[in-house]
């Protein structure tokens, strides 16, 4: 059976993206691994729970800027990241200064704001109810 | 094909400004999105096309919610700005007023 295991964005600064994912966001570090030219593979997973993780991937491939540019430009978020109450998540980090793109909305089944993660990607929020 | 040029007479063209908003306003999808618009100021092109689905059942490609939205630019009912380096845009009524100042409201008057 394949399964996900790893899931990744392009970040433009990765201690600064580390920060961001684990003391704002409440993420866990787990892999942290020097690869050369101060590049890391560097990982967050979910709190408590071992299993699928984010790689916060430099961005300094060519094409990555132009590409995250079009994406930032129309809103797009680069991935999504599951709450359990969007409004509480959107109070506590509107307190830490997050900048919220799309404030939340509630679309029935599902509740959904967008983030700026100040490392280059909108980061779309989801409550799912029910 | 270029539009007949209106420019040498003022009040013509400013009819021609008119004729644009009234085709803007012809397709029902320009609609919803200029309803979308009202809920609030500043939204990008992904939250207007997530309401468009959300709130109104409508199912539209982002490249054909960009189209409509030139459209609606160009016809003076939507404006967008930069923040930051996303694209926000912002519905602006007064283009409609036009129209309302054609066909005065004879109870309001």
């Amino acid at each position: 059976m394949i399964r996900i295991h790893l899931a990744s964005i392009f970040v433009s600064d990765q201690s600064k993206a580390l920060d961001f994912y684990t003391r704002v966001l409440g993420l866990e570090a787990r892999q942290d691994i020097a690869m050369g030219d101060g590049n890391r593979w560097l990982t967050v997973g979910n709190p408590g729970a071992p299993g699928v993780e984010l790689l916060l991937e430099p961005a300094g491939h060519p094409a990555v800027g132009p590409f995250r540019d079009a994406l930032v430009s129309d809103g797009i978020p680069a991935t999504q990241l599951a709450v359990d109450d969007l409004d509480a998540e959107h109070e506590r980090l509107t307190g830490l200064g997050v900048a919220f793109v799309q404030p939340p909305m509630d679309f029935g089944p599902v509740a959904v704001a967008v983030i700026d993660d100040t490392v280059g990607n909108l980061i779309q929020l989801a409550q799912m109810k029910g | 094909m270029g539009k007949p040029s209106l420019a040498c007479k003022p009040g013509l063209a400013y009819r021609g400004r008119v004729a644009d908003v009234y085709d803007a306003l012809a397709a029902p999808a320009r609609r919803a999105i200029l309803d979308v618009l009202t809920v609030r100021d500043d939204q990008s092109l992904f939250e207007i096309t997530t309401r468009l689905l959300g709130d109104h059942g409508i199912s539209l490609t982002r490249q054909a919610v960009s189209q409509h939205l030139a459209v609606l630019e160009e016809a003076g009912l939507v404006s967008s700005r930069r923040q930051g380096r996303t694209r926000l845009h912002t519905l602006d009524t007064r283009p409609l007023r036009a129209i309302a100042r054609r066909w005065p409201d004879k109870e309001s008057s």
